[in-house]
């Protein structure tokens, strides 16, 4: 198991460097430090010799890929690219643009991402499966077609409406919690719930469809039938065989997610004004500050890779067939 | 007058003789058109498709653009033809001068007056405080009070119009297809009631403004249309942009599998990994950046933000190709091994004959089903890459700019909710066809469920 893991991060390492390249090239190809160095400082105080200061003072100065005039290892390291994107290996993220400190940023604002997505999350999955599991109860039936229905027309509404709409109604019209902020002390869960309400409620309609899919495809292994032939109830064929055996493609598309929860989710944390790293991630887009969006792309692919090997870790979990080498 | 041809027009047109020419030749394999007549031999299937084809009607007609000559100013003789920097659209004239129509700021639906106090002057001279009447709007009416009986009494003479002209767009139809074993009746109703519609809405946009106006002043209803071609073509665009590369480097990973196989499977894991927002958004703002250091490229301003939008299309199409890529790679892998291929390669068929006579005919259905499937997520797609600001050139309609410009008008008093309806109406509408069309389509193609109704 332990070399298991050791074997998928050591094979991360290639697909980390391509993202890293991949950005930089992306954002270099275009923009040179020259228009950078512009863009920062307005079009009022452009001189050659104030281009050049904010070049060595933010460390653009150098070649971007490999500098000739350096000695030996020295090519390759004094170079922005190195100096820029390889230190994030070390997590060291750096200050961005406008000189914050990233590393201090992201570890503070992780916290109010993840009080908002850990219970959409868990409270979304119990949801979905509930629903899901009703529906196929009444499969075959008249409601079980409405279901589907009414699940591909939630699919169907954008997600800006959900939280405009969630906004409108709760917090709004009836007032009952505030419509955004959030405050760390006392009653931070005021401004938790209706985000949490939206989000959960935006999930419905795909989540619980693709569960009932799942459970459908197992309900028509021979296994469900033996045991309905047996003289299983409904209700124990539903939750002691399907449930179980339907583990495993849940946990496929389920697990992923976990790791990415750090990151909190762009839209929610935008429209309810909660400071965590979705809507730092926003504010940077919007901001062209890519100090902060090369450093969220690195932790975001990070944290998918470690979502793929947790899934495959859970798999031995959930099913004892499965074995890692 | 001087037809502009934009690049996206060129595009959605290639596109359309495709996709005519893809199905057309799709017809010839008996076990296609069977999973065909499967999914239109259902209403609902009926519904969508006619639905789906409205969307595309209008974002083509949208599509066919052209510049006004102007008229020459009074007493300028010259042979010279000047023509109006706004590019207008066959759509613009069928709907009448439905987007000229400009108050000062927001109205609500049907309203008479302004929706926001101004300072006027009134009869006598004396400055005063009130709602203006709206320019365009209710001033064919003597009294305000007949307002409702007015509205009556137009949208009955609408309808019969579009009765009128539905009939003769049906019945054409009926007499070829009567006999039909598909559902044709589902198709007719929707058929009737699309036509219904907008007949009334363009006859009643003369007198009234139907969904209000906007911050602007702009006509929502108008704006609400002029978002279809940029839902429609987005969602197909992309697709289009995407499917080359996905299927290409799928098929070749799972064929020639070895290094070929490693750097695919790297590129898209590579790819996958990073945040898709992140890289559509920072993908964006360099073209963005791009353009504004080359401003002398474009010469209308409608052409840089076609180009903004055509970026975007490659940007969504280039970013997302990693998951039918998986797909695909995963099918080639299970047919390469199969008899045929086998017996093939042992016949000595060179390997472009192979991929392209047993390989690829045997991938079709799951690119099928993930353009359909990928067509609504694109649309949604697109609302929130406005919201974010890296969606769609402002000046070019679209939903997520007019939902943006919208997002906080609620919290007015009284909410201005109309523009966000607008939005939400039109998008709703097509994101469902497309969503219920497309779950016909994957019950019909995708091997998993044909066998799971095969056993039951």
């Amino acid at each position: 198991m332990l070399a298991y893991i050791i074997r998928r991060l050591i094979y991360a390492i290639p697909i980390l460097i391509g993202v890293n390249l991949l950005t930089f090239t992306l954002f270099f190809v275009v923009n040179s430090p020259d228009d950078m160095a512009v863009s920062q400082l307005g079009d009022k105080y452009v001189t050659p010799e104030a281009i050049q200061k904010w070049k060595v003072k933010n460390g653009y100065d150098k070649p971007l890929f490999i500098n000739d005039e350096a000695e030996g290892l020295g090519a390759v390291t004094e170079t922005i690219f190195f100096n820029k994107s390889v230190r994030l290996f070390a997590f060291d993220f750096g200050r961005s643009e406008s000189g914050r400190d990233i590393t201090t940023d992201v570890s503070t604002r992780m916290w109010p991402s993840l009080a908002v997505a850990l219970p959409t999350f868990a409270v979304g999955i119990w949801v979905n499966i509930c629903v899901a599991l009703m529906v196929v109860m009444f499969h075959g039936t008249r409601l079980d077609r409405w279901a589907v229905f009414v699940f591909v027309a939630l699919m169907s509404i954008s997600y800006l409406f959900y939280i405009i709409g969630g906004q409108y109604l709760v917090a709004k019209t009836w007032k009952l919690v505030p419509v955004s902020g959030f405050h760390s002390e006392g009653q931070i869960w005021r401004f938790l719930i209706l985000p949490v309400l939206v989000g959960v409620v935006a999930g419905i309609g795909s989540g619980a469809r693709w569960y009932r899919t799942l459970f459908l495809e197992e309900a028509n292994q021979d296994y469900v039938r033996t045991a309905r032939a047996k003289g299983a109830s409904e209700i124990s064929i539903l939750f002691r065989h399907i449930l179980p055996n339907a583990l495993i493609p849940i946990l496929t598309g389920v697990v992923v997610l976990i790791p990415a929860l750090f990151m909190g989710s762009l839209l929610i944390e935008s429209f309810f004004g909660i400071p965590g790293l979705g809507s730092y991630m926003l504010d940077a887009i919007k901001s062209q500050d890519f100090a902060i969006v090369r450093t969220m792309v690195f932790i975001g692919s990070i944290l998918y890779i470690i979502g793929l090997i947790l899934t495959d870790i859970s798999y031995t979990w959930a099913d004892p067939r499965v074995r890692l080498n | 007058m001087k037809p502009v041809l934009l690049w996206s027009d060129a595009l959605i047109f290639m596109l359309v003789i495709a996709l005519v020419i893809f199905f057309y030749k799709l017809r010839e394999d008996p076990q296609t058109r069977e999973r065909w007549g499967q999914v239109f031999s259902s209403r609902l299937g009926m519904i969508a498709f006619t639905i789906i084809i409205t969307y595309v009607g209008v974002a083509l007609l949208d599509s066919l653009h052209f510049r006004r000559a102007l008229e020459n100013p009074e007493g300028l003789q010259t042979e010279e033809v000047f023509y109006d920097n706004k590019v207008t659209s066959v759509l613009d004239v069928m709907l009448d001068g439905m987007g000229d129509r400009f108050e000062r700021t927001y109205s609500a639906p049907f309203a008479l007056k302004s929706f926001e106090k101004q300072n006027m002057k009134d009869e006598q001279g004396n400055s005063i405080r009130d709602f203006p009447q709206l320019k365009h709007a209710g001033t064919h009416l003597a009294d305000p009070s007949e307002r409702g009986a007015d509205l009556l009494a137009k949208s009955l003479v609408a309808l019969l119009w579009g009765v009128l002209i539905a009939a003769i767009v049906i019945a054409p139809q009926w007499l070829l297809l009567r006999n039909s074993y598909n559902p044709w009746h589902a198709s007719w109703g929707v058929q009737l009631v699309v036509i219904c519609f907008f007949t009334w809405l363009v006859s009643i946009s003369h007198h009234y403004h139907v969904l209000g106006t906007d911050k602007g002043g702009a006509d929502v209803a108008y704006q609400s249309i002029k978002g279809i071609r940029t839902g429609v073509l987005l969602g197909t665009l992309s697709t289009l942009v995407m499917l080359p590369i996905a299927v290409s480097l799928g098929v070749m990973a799972g064929y020639f599998k070895g290094w070929v196989d490693d750097v695919v499977q790297y590129l898209y894991t590579t790819l996958s990994s990073i945040p898709g927002i992140l890289l559509i958004a920072a993908s964006v703002l360099l073209f963005q950046v791009y353009i504004d250091l080359n401003p002398d490229f474009f010469s209308i301003g409608m052409e840089k933000a076609d180009a903004k939008f055509i970026a975007l299309c490659f940007i969504l199409g280039v970013t997302s190709w990693s998951t039918l890529c998986r797909l695909i790679r995963a099918e080639t892998l299970k047919i390469s091994q199969l008899g045929y291929v086998q017996a093939a390669h042992a016949f000595g068929v060179s390997h472009f004959r192979i991929l392209s006579r047993h390989i690829l005919p045997n991938v079709v259905h799951i690119i099928l089903i993930t353009f359909v499937l990928d067509f609504s997520a694109l649309v949604l797609a697109e609302a929130v890459l406005s919201y974010i600001g890296v969606g769609i050139d402002p000046s070019m309609g679209s939903w997520g700019n007019m939902i943006n410009g919208a997002r906080s008008e609620l919290s007015r008093e009284p909410a201005v909710w109309w523009t966000l309806t607008g939005a939400f109406f039109f998008m709703f509408i097509l994101v469902l066809a497309a969503n219920l069309f497309s779950d016909l389509v994957r019950d019909a193609f995708d091997p998993r469920t044909i066998n799971r109704r095969a056993d039951s």
